[in-house]
Formats: structure tokens, sequence, C-alpha cells
């Protein structure tokens, strides 16, 4: 089982890299944006995986800190680009 | 260590010392700013990796919500490209 | 039963880091913005939702809060995106050559009507 787990993480772990190639590359602000949205649900996501394979369920609360305050840095970027804020 | 750990924990170091790179180098600041957050979150996942989990709760609350509005407003009453010299 | 559950857990499990891998992927190759913010969020919120679950079907005593992580995202995720998609349109960011846009107009008569 543990070869599951290293197949999973390597996957996961892919789709970081591809989302961090977005971030370095994009032209504009808002794909930068987009790229930072999709690797903080790829953190929440890695998260709650690893606390599985370290077998602690304390460690669950970070990972639901990061999905209830994860979008609050996105949506004020996203205000500051409009205009509003 | 187990070799998930490695992985995962060598994948974050890369990512948070490339990020502030590219936040020191930006003369956008709102660049500076989104690599900033992506520092936070990198150093998040460590903090996680080495059995601190309180530690990456703070870091998470502080780093991705608080640090992007202060400085977002900041950069709202200011200017929003740095001076070339 | 408890062997059922594992073995679901597995399927779900796998199946999240798939649609994780294909939009990170989507956003590495798209070409447009507006496409590049649809594989981004969608197909992982998809992706992070049943990994989620599959950890949770694998220990069914993490159950209940698992569920709690699956509400808050799918409340969070899509307001996110939402919002830079405003942001952009409001930006004047211009989709690919052959979009068909009907709110252009609309929108530019309401700033005039701001305007004045």
């Amino acid at each position: 089982m543990n070869v599951f787990f290293i197949i999973i993480m390597g996957i996961i772990m892919l789709a970081g890299v591809f989302a961090v190639i977005r971030f370095v590359k994009g032209p504009t602000t808002a794909d930068r944006v987009v790229a930072l949205d999709n690797l903080s649900t790829i953190v929440v996501a890695t998260l709650i995986f690893m606390g599985f394979v370290f077998q602690r369920f304390i460690y669950i609360d970070v990972s639901l800190i990061y999905a209830v305050l994860g979008f609050i840095g996105v949506l004020t970027i996203a205000r500051y680009l409009e205009g509003g804020i | 260590m187990d070799t998930i750990t490695l992985l995962l924990l060598f994948f974050s170091l890369i990512v948070m010392i490339g990020a502030a790179v590219y936040a020191a180098i930006m003369k956008d600041l709102i660049f500076a700013t989104i690599g900033t957050s992506l520092i936070s979150l990198a150093l998040s996942v460590i903090f996680y990796l080495l059995h601190a989990p309180d530690v990456a709760l703070t870091e998470a609350a502080i780093g991705v919500a608080l640090s992007t509005i202060v400085f977002i407003i900041a950069i709202r009453n200011t200017k929003r490209y740095e001076d070339e010299k | 039963m408890e062997t059922v559950l594992l073995y679901l857990g597995y399927f779900f499990v796998s199946l999240g880091a798939a649609f994780l891998f294909l939009g990170a992927f989507g956003i590495f190759r798209m070409p447009d913005f507006y496409t590049r913010l649809q594989a981004g969020t969608k197909s992982s919120t998809l992706g992070a939702m049943s990994l989620i679950l599959g950890v949770g079907l694998m220990q069914p005593e993490w159950f209940f809060k698992t569920l709690i992580i699956i509400i808050f995202i799918a409340i969070s995720n899509p307001i996110s995106s939402h919002a830079l998609a405003r942001g952009a349109y409001k930006t004047h960011q211009k989709p690919l050559t052959d979009t068909i846009d009907a709110y252009e107009e609309v929108a530019e008569e309401n700033d005039n009507k701001k305007e004045e």
C-alpha cells in the first residue's frame, strides 16, 4: 500500500509543478492569481492526505483553516483589480 | 523519514526559495504580493510536514489572509510600480 | 464491510488525484484567461472534494470532519472564481477572437449612465 501513496502523491506534485509554471509564466495579474488559487486547493487536498498518511486526527484542523480562510486573499486582489476595495 | 515526506519537503523548499527570489526581483508590486502569499503557502506545508501543526495553522491564518490585505491596502494608497533607477 | 469502504476510498482518492492533475494541466495548456479560469477552478474543486471524500471513507471515524471541509470548499471556491472573472472582465481583458460577447454593449451603456 505504500506504493499507492507514493503514486498518488507524485500525481498531486506533478499538478503543483504545472500550476507553478503558469504562476511564473502568466502574462497578466489575473493568470497568476488563478494559479495561486489552484495551488491553494491543491494544498488543502495534500494536507488532508498527509494527515491520513501520518494517522493523526488533529492534523485535519490546518486544512480546515485553509478551506475557510484561503479565499480571502484572492478575493482582496480581485477587488483591487476591479477598482473597488 | 518517510519517502513521501522527503519528496514533498524538497518540492516545498524549492517552491519557497523560487517564490522568494521572484518576489524580490519583480518591479510590479502586485506580483510581489502574490509571490509573498506563495511563500507563506509553501512555508505552512513545511511546518506541517515537520510535525508542528500549531505553527502551520498560525502561518496559514496570518500569511494568506492578513498580510495580503495589509499589502494590498498599502499599494492602493501609494502606487503600483516601483521606480527604475 | 470495512474492506468495501477501503476499496471505495482508494477509488475516490485516485479519481480526485486524476482530476487535480487535469485541472492543473488545463491551467498550463489553455490559451486564454477565461478558459484557464474554467479549467482551474471547476476541475480542481471536483478533484479536492473527491479526494477528501475518499480519505473520509478510508477512515470512517473522520467522516464528519471531512464532510465539513467539503462543504467549506464547495462554498468558498466558486466565490473566489466569480470575483476573479468579474475583476478580469472589468479590466477589459479580451477573450479569443471568435468569442461572441453579448454583454459588452450593455456594460458600456451602464458605464455611460454612471458617468452622467
